[in-house]
């Protein structure tokens, strides 16, 4: 099961939001939720920095709970890829990568009406993202 | 080595016990400490944010160069151990880890409740857990 996703820019601003399934719904608003969630990661991510034995090149992979897997993909511009699946599904690290390289470059850096740093808005760029994510054998299951 | 590190978390978010195995180089004593209660809080963010209903906190943190394992027991305690990112099994680990402790930490008459733990038994029969763990033998209770 795919819950949602987030893509954050460089400086934090969450730029892409999409929600697939979401049993419990936000008790925050969607702002507070997007700056809650991003400040956790950046505290993750120092948090893995610090703690691990060796240097770390990519950091975070993802983290796990009871009910929900948190996938993170981070490039090396700072563009911060989320996807929120169920803790079944397996590593998902080629697909946000997949996103990245096949969905993200080609629609939205490629597309000179995208501005960085602003919500994305590119229809396109949408449809491209929900057929492959609802493509997926572990969509809805 | 494939377990860096062994800490206990008391339910106020304070390390209570923490130690880096083997090579592992060592954290400072107050580095571990902030660690340890970021942690704690990252599990109760984690938590809230969680798009499904009624979810723990980490359980497992996965990075390239490392994974996390955590447990928490039922009066708020956690306990989580640090290992090499392809290791599997540490659920086993976590289980013996919290029998160790009830045994040699909560039966001490002389240990105080979400205090340090400064218990002699309980040192040497992590390390022999531990010692038992890295030689891959099955995990039962020899004592």
């Amino acid at each position: 099961m795919i819950f949602n996703l987030y893509i954050f820019d460089r400086s934090g601003t969450c730029v892409y939001y999409s929600e697939y399934h979401r049993p419990r719904k936000a008790t925050l608003s969607q702002d507070e939720e997007f700056k809650l969630t991003y400040g956790m990661l950046h505290s993750i991510k120092s948090f893995v920095t610090r703690i691990s034995p060796k240097p770390v090149r990519e950091g975070l992979h993802y983290y796990k709970t009871s009910t929900y897997k948190l996938n993170y993909f981070e490039t090396l511009t700072g563009l911060k890829i989320v996807l929120n699946t169920d803790p079944g599904v397996g590593d998902i690290h080629d697909l946000l990568q997949q996103i990245y390289s096949q969905i993200y470059v080609e629609y939205v850096v490629k597309n000179p009406l995208c501005t960085p740093g602003e919500k994305i808005t590119s229809e396109l760029f949408e449809t491209r993202l929900n057929a492959l994510i609802t493509s997926l054998p572990y969509f809805a299951t | 080595m494939v377990v860096f590190g062994v800490y206990v978390i008391n339910k106020a978010g304070g390390l209570i016990y923490g130690q880096e195995l083997g090579a592992t180089p060592k954290l400072r004593a107050n580095d571990r400490l902030t660690l340890a209660s970021m942690f704690h809080s990252l599990y109760a963010i984690t938590s809230n944010l969680s798009p499904q209903v009624q979810s723990s906190g980490i359980e497992v943190i996965e990075t390239d160069t490392f994974k996390i394992q955590c447990k928490q027991t039922l009066t708020g305690t956690k306990f989580f151990v640090m290992s090499d990112p392809a290791h599997t099994g540490l659920d086993a680990l976590l289980r013996r880890l919290y029998e160790l402790y009830s045994d040699y930490v909560l039966k001490n008459p002389f240990y105080t409740p979400e205090m340090p733990i400064r218990c002699e038994l309980f040192d040497i029969n992590l390390a022999r857990l531990m010692e038992q763990y890295e030689s891959g033998r099955a995990l039962t209770a020899t004592f």
